[in-house]
């Protein structure tokens, strides 16, 4: 299954190496990253395979939202069909 | 896959209240129709809660993984007079038992204590019109409806002057609850048969043993279309703008459907193409029509615009989804949404308005408070005039309207979470009992001859 990652917050040092990394440690391959930083607030969107993953899509979208509040960003895993059915035709 | 795409989704749900308002299973209970009442009951509770037993829990699975929220999961059985006209006995009994299974499944309403009786009463309508209030007093997830008319049919003016004292007997029994009653029944010309919004959902004879209707939702997303565009934009732009975020929504619908079926194992059914408000800010159909250019909802160019509003929302629907049923087009509900109250409240939207609105939009008079002492006769009077517009129209038109027991225009009246609030909307007192204590019938009018 591919899903999307979507990170918004305050830019500062690190955001995409602590997203990468949660990623890496659940066997979680990143595909695709985007990012734009637009009057310093850091917006990324990755685009991931989670076909290797050790543990669930819940339990892997929980720590993901966890570790955004830690770090006050949000971040917010979704499955990818759900862009692919309003987007394309 | 671009991220301005992924961002305008998320913002779309975080910002602009987009939702899937319901997934609704449908499930046939012809086959648990016995001459006993008790083992009929028993077999409904036991098929109701086998099929849906994962209901929930796939809504909200769906909801998780996806981030789009499910606010609703519902189920609509067939009409109960059905059930009812073979077993006899006391139809409350089957309320209850519906009741139970709502309750044990975790589901947010569950409809069709119906009967259908738009060209006459067959045996088990009438008892189970008569017991609708005290079903509807005795349950809380419970939602009743009954069918009046029909271009085909006629309209039933036995039925139109019935539902009129069945609809304040509602209020009446559940006056110390907010009238709650009279808010879980609808009257219907043309019901559809797979709608998936309450209080009107049945599951129609017509239907599979079990399907999975989808209800969208989304008019916060539209405003902020519209609000993004030029002031100076001509209605046909604005109408493309309005089908190309019908499309999406659909799309979205559509996906969630199919993949809800897939988990339980249901076919899909439909996807209603609807614009449906909640009482949160940023939801309203209202405010969609006051930016278009109206200062309230209401003034003179109202019913233009949801004319425009509506058919936009089918065009843009009809091709994201591959089939499109239930009431899809715009909702007016006056107390679940807050431009419409705000209309209401300051007088600028009329019952007479809203009549003339229901000719375009997709439904009909609906969560409208009128004042206490209104009565039966005049109820079933608004109910005859929106039977006979849904009638000539070839369209479903809708009645629930909500006595206010004990209060006056100018009032309010709270039910509280998505059926919001609505004020006691003045109601012309005129007399008209002659006419509907006439009864009888209306004849199909001439769209019904077609073949």
């Amino acid at each position: 299954m591919k899903a999307v990652i979507s990170v918004v917050g305050a830019d500062r040092v690190g955001i995409l190496a602590m997203a990468a990394n949660a990623c890496a440690g659940h066997f979680v391959n990143i595909l695709e990253v985007a990012q734009t930083i637009l009057d310093g607030v850091f917006s990324m969107t990755m685009i991931v395979d989670m076909n290797e993953m050790d543990i669930t899509f819940d339990e892997f979208a929980l720590e993901l939202e966890a570790l955004g509040v830690e770090n006050q960003l949000v971040i917010r895993v979704m499955n990818q069909e759900i862009f692919q059915a309003m987007h394309t035709i | 896959m671009q991220t301005s795409n992924i961002l305008e989704t998320i913002k779309m749900i975080d910002e602009e209240c987009l939702d899937i308002r319901t997934i609704t299973m449908g499930i046939s209970l012809l086959d648990c129709a016995d001459a006993d009442i008790h083992v009929s009951c028993r077999k409904v509770e036991e098929k109701i809660c086998r099929l849906a037993k994962d209901l929930v829990k796939v809504g909200d699975d769906i909801s998780r993984e996806y981030g789009i929220p499910v606010v609703n999961k519902r189920i609509s059985v067939t009409p109960i007079s059905m059930l009812a006209a073979a077993s006899g006995g006391d139809p409350v009994e089957y309320a209850l038992t519906l009741e139970r299974c709502a309750q044990k499944l975790g589901v947010n309403f569950i409809g069709g204590y119906s009967a259908l009786v738009q060209k006459g009463y067959a045996s088990g309508d009438q008892t189970l019109i008569e017991s609708i209030p005290r079903a509807l007093n005795a349950t809380e997830h419970v939602c009743a409806s009954v069918n009046v008319g029909s271009t085909k049919a006629g309209i039933n003016m036995d039925a139109v002057r019935q539902m009129g004292q069945i609809i304040r007997k509602c209020s009446e029994m559940s006056a110390d609850n907010n009238c709650i009653g009279a808010a879980k029944l609808v009257v219907f010309c043309n019901a559809p048969e797979d709608n998936p919004f309450m209080a009107g959902a049945f599951h129609g004879v017509g239907e599979a043993d079990c399907v999975i209707n989808v209800g969208v939702s989304g008019p916060g997303v539209v405003r902020a279309v519209l609000a993004k565009a030029s002031k100076h934009a001509t209605m046909d732009e604005l109408a493309d703008l309005i089908k190309r975020t019908a499309f999406k929504i659909t799309r979205m619908g559509q996906m969630v459907g199919k993949e809800a079926g897939k988990r339980l194992g249901v076919p899909f059914g439909i996807v209603d193409l609807s614009l449906a408000p909640t009482p949160a800010v940023g939801d309203s159909v209202a405010y969609i029509l006051e930016e278009m250019g109206l200062e309230t909802c209401g003034a003179y160019g109202t019913t233009a615009c949801l004319a425009m509003l509506n058919d936009a929302v089918k065009k843009g629907g009809v091709m994201a989804t591959s089939h499109v049923g239930g009431l899809s087009g715009a909702f007016i509900p006056v107390s679940e949404d807050a431009g419409m109250i705000h209309a209401a409240s300051c007088g600028c939207l009329t019952l007479e308005k809203l009549e003339a609105m229901t000719a375009v939009c997709s439904v009909g008079l609906d969560m409208i408070v009128v004042p206490g002492d209104t009565s039966a006769d005049i109820l079933s009077g608004i109910i005859a005039d929106e039977a006979a517009i849904g009638m000539v129209n070839t369209k479903t038109t809708a009645v629930r309207l909500i006595p206010a027991i004990g209060k006056k225009v100018g009032d309010v009246l709270d039910f509280g979470g998505l059926l919001g609030s609505g004020p006691v909307m003045p109601v012309n007192q005129e007399k008209n009992s002659v006419f509907v204590n006439r009864g009888g019938r209306i004849p199909a009018p001439l769209q019904a001859l077609k073949n």
